[in-house]
């Protein structure tokens, strides 16, 4: 009988490779189908008319003009007279129409008329915000601060911190296709939450009053372009999609334009913080306090926990949340983790700084205050210090250089609890020897095809080809849904048990052929073998022509001995700073980061590098710009709201930390851990290449230029920001 | 978008009769690349879409008496292309190659790189090309300027003029070729980009019923050593911060004449002739440049938030000459 | 987004109180609304004797039949209906009805099928709508599809049609070029016209030469490895990426 356990190292034939992912042909040759991408026959394009306010309670709705336009099939009201919209943008009227132009047409023609109500939409200066609008949410106090900042012998670093509002800027935008047939609904969603979509449609149907039983739902995400954390339900688009298709009896797509993309589909709290901490002179850390505030769009609840990881014995902790009126909060890679790291990490290099304390070493000093993953810290800092050279190229702040570039090294660490979803998979063995694997989760562009494809085969002694996973689909055995870097450990698990199942059920058939019992047998190489006696063996074809005319199948769930949770990263950045005109480019990331047992090296690589480069995108180029006066964002569009581009991000290099002590605690989880750091990494090094903190990101030239004293801080650069 | 009708006539003189007396008649379609985004947002509205890329007159690139036309149709791809710009020129080619993305190149036409629109985000959301309340107030003065204008922003017009062919041109002293119902006549880029004062004036001082036929450059400038020098953010397509073209005439090692002119910093290309006449009779050095920076930006009357703009002007001068003068200095450039 | 163009001038008066308590927008899609009005409710005054009548008489989007039959109509004068057009997309002649307002991605997605090309900022600034026209990378988002008559138009599904693999889109898969892979067909297609057009591809000048493609999953790393791959291995063959 195979065993569930992961095979060790010298028996991994794919696990830990570097694989390249299997729907990589499909994507770079463009013939991958996204649900953007669903025509349907007669199919009808809708388009909502979104709020001109950013509070205001609607008084009435005319549509009139709209729907008796050529073209127009349908009007559905997804806030009515009579109620609140909370955000500028935020979706009141959604119609149909044959083609996309008259479907926008008949959208800009809707009429609403409004009463104003008060609104906020900044967030950086708490002060002027009023108690209206802030709920004050922690106040966590250890130990006593107060008193642990009044000892004689230690140093004081005081600052400020923060990051702004920013979103997800999926390139697939949110949206959908649904189809009704009699009583069935299909939907081509774009989603990270498959099998759990289906119950979204049912309660978001229900409350319009369209009745629908789960079972009547399909649900098919084949492809998926771009989520990090914001895509998990159907959203007010999908309820009126299907509102639209049923009313029409035709197919309506119904996807978000960009600017609705970056004005609803998506914010990432704010953080900013004035903050206090304290060592004593050798660099054992004594105290915080920290007082933050942030916004969470309309509702504020939870906070993030401040200090990040390097807890002393003495924290006063004080969080309110900003309620504004920016569009709601969505979780967002890693939710809460960069924040805290900026913030934090920041805070700590200003101390380091202050006792002349290389921050590696101020960092090393106190990572038993890490707890469990202090080792994993030990052993990843001289890691990353070899790949980056730092011991070499680090400077005392502000000895960046004589001319006017000046170059600065800084780091951050991390953490992360990662896991597995509960998922269910099904693994088929035909009697022709072909192999499928079954299971209701999505491909967000991590790899988890892949992921499923090389466990499969691995568990089975097979070539990856050997085997074809279907997923992205609510008809196979249902998924979690893809978040807080739980995929990998979902899946691997249940479908490593599912696979051995499967493939113990073809070993009992086949046993007696090889005159031997089941628990002799094992699958290796394209074989089923008798273990110890590999010259008894029969091939993997032959084995499954046993089985006469019914496949096997096995099945699985995620199990907790073939997983954990809980991984560290160390990143440094080196950065080059033109003190004449604020710019800041990147020179050299480096990322160490572990996850346990990495089933696939060259996708989880491409995590890390990927989280790299979106943190460069958000610590130097990013930001949600909203103004006051209008309740609006001035920046929904990728022309002003910038993304890191091919030549911004420099030299990245990642090192994946694998063998003993990292395999054997099984699968973890990679695609938040690695996004945490680059804002506290690329601040750090700003401050150590010019010699001061610049206190917010992203790091533009007049936030630099004005830390620098080069120009006056703008109105508002720190506070009153709009 | 709303709907539209659409000719692509084959003369220019085809193209007049199909513009109207407004401007919501009819538009000129070059390479779309400022148009179609401005239609889709709803923020200008046409009933026509004229394509003047069927014009063949306005393709060519011309030595001209030794001077330089180019048509209006011509892309940037084909000005780039160009080894007579790239030599004599280059003030010209820098404002194109700055524009980092190889789809806008070969889009975008030479017309419609002078005459697209200001990218001010109040009126690119709808409010309008002064971004004005119902009271006459000025929602840039008090909102987010930070990418507004650090120079002749006294009056309604806060925005920045977009081009970077506008300063480039004018420190060419180039012309602009300009038709209408009444023929053909040429606008100096002064002439040509104004700082609109009222409701319904615009920032080019072009009829409903011209079209921009062809940019051109006097043989005089030839042997100008010209270039041009801005500040961005990103290393690909990104809207520059700043921006200076500078054309010098040297005599032997020292400026007998030159010409600075800003871009992005004031609601037309802005030029800095203090700054010039301190370069006259210099050799052109760190000092010297730097000094024609400082002379540049007197008198910058900033915003609320974009007060960084006037040291980033100050520097783009001091760049731009060095540039010009072949002289190396220090930018941060990061690694590949 | 649609919004209301007819939200009104309570909207703009509003403004003016935004900088009390209880501020209130103004509308994103009235930029100037006595213009707006002027256009729509007055009608058009002083319009050039050329044009007026054209310009009154027709009712922007008050029919869908095709007007003028084409390129052949009174003064070339086409739409605003839908009209014929003839598109030639990776070899093959396509004729479309649509308006003159359609772009060219819109066609190729909306009307063809030709999902290839995404639509993502739809505004010039992404890179992920790109393809070629006449060998040439263009943001098709931006391209009316009547102006791109008589031009070779690829798309992504036509650099290898047989069903096999591009050597560009070989070496992104390679080497890992992609994740979500929305962005990747544009980036394909601003890479092999990259490669097609330069003499001697470097690293250094990849973030110029594909400035105007962006990626949200962040795979410029793989990017860079697979453009100069497919460069070396398409120049050493003496043949086109």
């Amino acid at each position: 009988m195979a065993d569930y356990h992961w095979p060790p190292a010298n028996h991994r034939e794919l696990i830990g490779k570097r694989i390249k992912r299997i729907d990589g042909p499909q994507k770079s040759s463009g013939r991958a189908k996204y649900s953007f991408d669903i025509n349907r026959p007669g199919m009808l394009w809708g388009k909502m008319a979104g709020s001109a306010y950013a509070h205001a309670k609607i008084t009435k709705i005319d549509t009139s003009a709209a729907e008796a336009m050529p073209g127009v099939k349908g009007v559905v009201t997804i806030v009515p007279e009579g109620q609140e919209v909370f955000w500028a943008g935020q979706e009141i009227v959604a119609v149909a129409a044959d083609t996309e132009e008259r479907a926008e047409a008949a959208a800009d023609a809707i009429k609403i008329e409004y009463q104003p109500l008060p609104y906020l939409v900044t967030n950086a200066d708490m002060q002027s915000a009023g108690a209206q609008f802030t709920k004050q949410l922690a106040n966590r106090v250890v130990g006593d601060p107060d008193q642990a900042f009044q000892q004689s012998d230690i140093v004081i670093s005081e600052g400020h911190y923060g990051l702004p509002v920013i979103t997800h800027c999926c390139l697939e935008s949110h949206g959908q296709v649904t189809e009704w047939n009699g009583d069935n609904l299909t939907v081509w969603e774009s989603t990270q939450n498959v099998s759990g979509m289906a119950g979204e449609y049912v309660q978001g149907l229900g409350e319009q009053g369209i009745t629908v039983p789960a079972n009547n739902i399909r649900v098919i995400t084949q492809y998926m372009g771009g989520g990090f954390g914001s895509k998990f339900a159907a959203d007010t688009w999908g309820i009126a999609c299907a509102q639209l298709s049923k009313k029409t009896g035709r197919p309506v797509k119904m996807m978000l334009e960009r600017d609705h993309e970056q004005t609803t589909a998506g914010c990432r709290p704010s953080l900013y913080a004035h903050v206090k901490v304290a060592a004593k002179r050798d660099g054992t850390l004594v105290a915080w306090d920290s007082d933050a505030w942030g916004t969470q769009g309309p509702n504020a609840e939870g906070s993030p926990r401040l200090p990040y990881i390097l807890e002393p014995p003495n924290v006063r902790a004080k969080y309110t949340g900003v309620l504004n009126n920016i569009g709601p909060a969505r979780a967002w890679r890693a939710p809460n983790h960069p924040q805290m790291a900026l913030v934090s990490n920041g805070a700590m290099e200003d101390l380091a700084a202050k006792l002349n304390m290389d921050p590696m070493d101020f960092f090393l000093k106190n990572i038993d205050l890490a707890g469990n993953h202090a080792k994993i810290y030990r052993d990843e800092f001289p890691i990353a210090a070899r790949l980056m050279d730092w011991k070499a190229k680090w400077h005392p702040r502000g000895q960046g250089g004589s001319g006017p570039v000046k170059r600065g090294l800084g780091l951050s660490i991390h953490t992360w609890g990662g896991r597995g979803n509960q998922s269910n998979c099904q693994v088929v063995i035909h009697p022709d020897g072909s192999v499928e694997t079954n299971i209701g989760s999505q491909d967000l562009g991590t790899g988890t095809r892949t992921v499923i494809n090389i466990v499969t085969a691995e568990t089975l002694g097979l070539p990856l080809n050997a085997v074809k996973v279907n997923l992205g689909d609510n008809r196979y055995p249902p998924a979690g849904a893809s978040g807080g870097s739980t995929t990998v450990s979902g899946v691997s698990t249940s479908t490593r048990r599912a696979a051995t199942n499967a493939l113990n059920e073809l070993l009992a058939k086949v046993a007696p052929s090889l005159g031997a019992t089941a628990d002799q047998l094992d699958a290796w190489n394209g074989k089923i073998l008798v273990k110890g006696n590999p010259s008894k063996s029969i091939s993997w074809k032959q084995a499954c022509a046993k089985l006469g005319a019914s496949p096997v199948t096995g099945m699985g769930r995620t199990t907790n001995d073939l997983m954990s949770s809980g991984v560290g990263g160390v990143q440094m950045s080196e950065v080059e700073v033109d003190t004449e005109t604020g710019i800041v480019r990147m020179i050299k990331h480096v990322a160490v980061q572990d996850c346990g047992l990495i089933i696939d090296l060259k996708t989880a690589e491409s995590q890390v590098y990927g989280a790299c480069i979106m943190g460069v995108g958000y610590s130097l180029y990013e930001e949600k710009i909203m103004d006051q006066q209008i309740g609006r964002c001035l920046n929904p569009n990728m022309e002003f709201y910038k993304l890191a581009g091919l030549g911004d991000i420099g030299e990245i290099v990642v090192h994946m930390m694998t063998g003993p002590g990292y395999d054997e605690r099984g699968t973890i989880g990679l695609g938040e851990p690695p996004v945490v750091s680059p804002g506290a990494a690329i601040s750090n090094a700003v401050a150590n290449a010019i010699g001061v903190r610049v206190p917010e990101l992203p790091l533009s030239p007049d936030r630099v230029l004005a830390a620098l004293g080069k120009v006056p801080p703008a109105g508002g650069m720190t506070g009153g920001m709009a | 978008m709303d709907a539209f009708e659409y000719a692509s006539p084959a003369t220019v003189k085809e193209a007049l009769a199909l513009l109207g007396a407004n401007f919501q008649d009819a538009s000129v379609y070059g390479g779309g690349t400022d148009l179609l985004s401005l239609l889709k947002d709803n923020v200008e509205d046409t009933k026509r879409l004229v394509n003047i890329k069927k014009i063949g007159a306005l393709h060519a690139i011309q030595n001209e008496r030794g001077g330089l036309r180019i048509g209006a149709a011509v892309t940037l791809e084909q000005v780039l292309s160009a080894s007579d710009v790239r030599e004599h020129f280059r003030a010209i080619t820098d404002a194109a190659e700055h524009i980092s993305s190889p789809q806008i190149h070969n889009m975008a036409t030479v017309g419609g790189w002078i005459c697209q629109r200001p990218r001010c985000w109040y009126y690119r959301n709808g409010f309008g090309l002064f971004a004005l309340d119902k009271n006459g107030n000025s929602l840039v003065t008090n909102g987010d300027n930070r990418y507004h204008a650090i120079f002749g922003n006294s009056g309604l017009a806060k925005f920045i003029s977009p081009s970077s062919l506008g300063p480039a041109l004018l420190a060419l002293d180039g012309r602009i070729h300009i038709e209408g119902p009444n023929g053909p006549r040429e606008a100096t880029v002064e002439e040509f980009f104004v700082i609109p004062q009222k409701e319904g004036e615009r920032e080019h001082a072009l009829g409903p019923q011209e079209i921009v036929t062809a940019i051109s450059i006097p043989a005089a400038s030839r042997e100008a050593k010209s270039a041009m020098y801005e500040i961005r953010q990103k290393e690909g397509m990104d809207w520059p911060l700043t921006s200076a073209a500078v054309a010098l005439r040297m005599r032997g090692n020292t400026v007998e004449s030159a010409k600075i002119v800003l871009g992005h910093v004031a609601p037309k290309p802005w030029p800095a002739d203090d700054a010039a006449k301190s370069l006259e009779g210099q050799t052109i050095t760190e000092e010297t440049a730097a000094k024609a920076g400082d002379a540049a930006v007197q008198g910058a009357t900033p915003l609320s938030r974009n007060g960084y703009k006037v040291q980033l002007a100050r520097v783009t001068v001091k760049r731009a000459i060095l540039t010009a003068a072949g002289l190396p200095f220090t930018e941060a450039k990061g690694a590949a | 987004m649609a919004s209301n163009k007819e939200k009104d001038d309570a909207l703009r008066r509003d403004v003016s109180k935004t900088r009390d308590a209880a501020p209130e927008p103004a509308d994103k899609k009235l930029p100037d609304l006595s213009r707006r009005r002027f256009i729509k409710g007055a009608g058009i005054a002083g319009v050039a004797a050329s044009a007026s009548a054209l310009l009154t008489e027709r009712v922007l989007g008050s029919t869908s039949q095709p007007q003028n039959g084409g390129m052949g109509g009174n003064d070339g004068i086409l739409g605003p209906g839908e009209v014929p057009v003839t598109l030639n997309i990776n070899g093959k002649m396509r004729k479309l009805n649509i308006e003159p307002r359609v772009t060219l991605l819109d066609a190729l997605r909306n009307h063809l099928d030709l999902t290839g090309a995404k639509k993502v900022c739809d505004r010039a600034t992404c890179g992920a709508c790109t393809v070629h026209l006449d060998g040439r990378a263009v943001y098709s988002c931006t391209v009316l599809a009547i102006d791109a008559q008589g031009r070779e138009i690829t798309t992504i599904e036509g650099l290898e049609p047989s069903g096999g693999l591009h050597p560009m889109s070989q070496a992104f898969w390679d080497n890992d070029a992609q994740q979500c892979g929305f962005c990747t067909p544009g980036f394909v297609m601003a890479c092999t016209a990259y490669v097609e057009h330069t003499a001697h591809p470097t690293r250094e000048g990849l973030g110029h030469a594909l400035g105007g493609n962006l990626c949200r999953c962040g795979t410029y790393m793989g990017i860079k490895d697979a453009v100069l791959e497919a460069a070396r291995a398409t120049k050493m063959k003496g043949g086109r990426a």
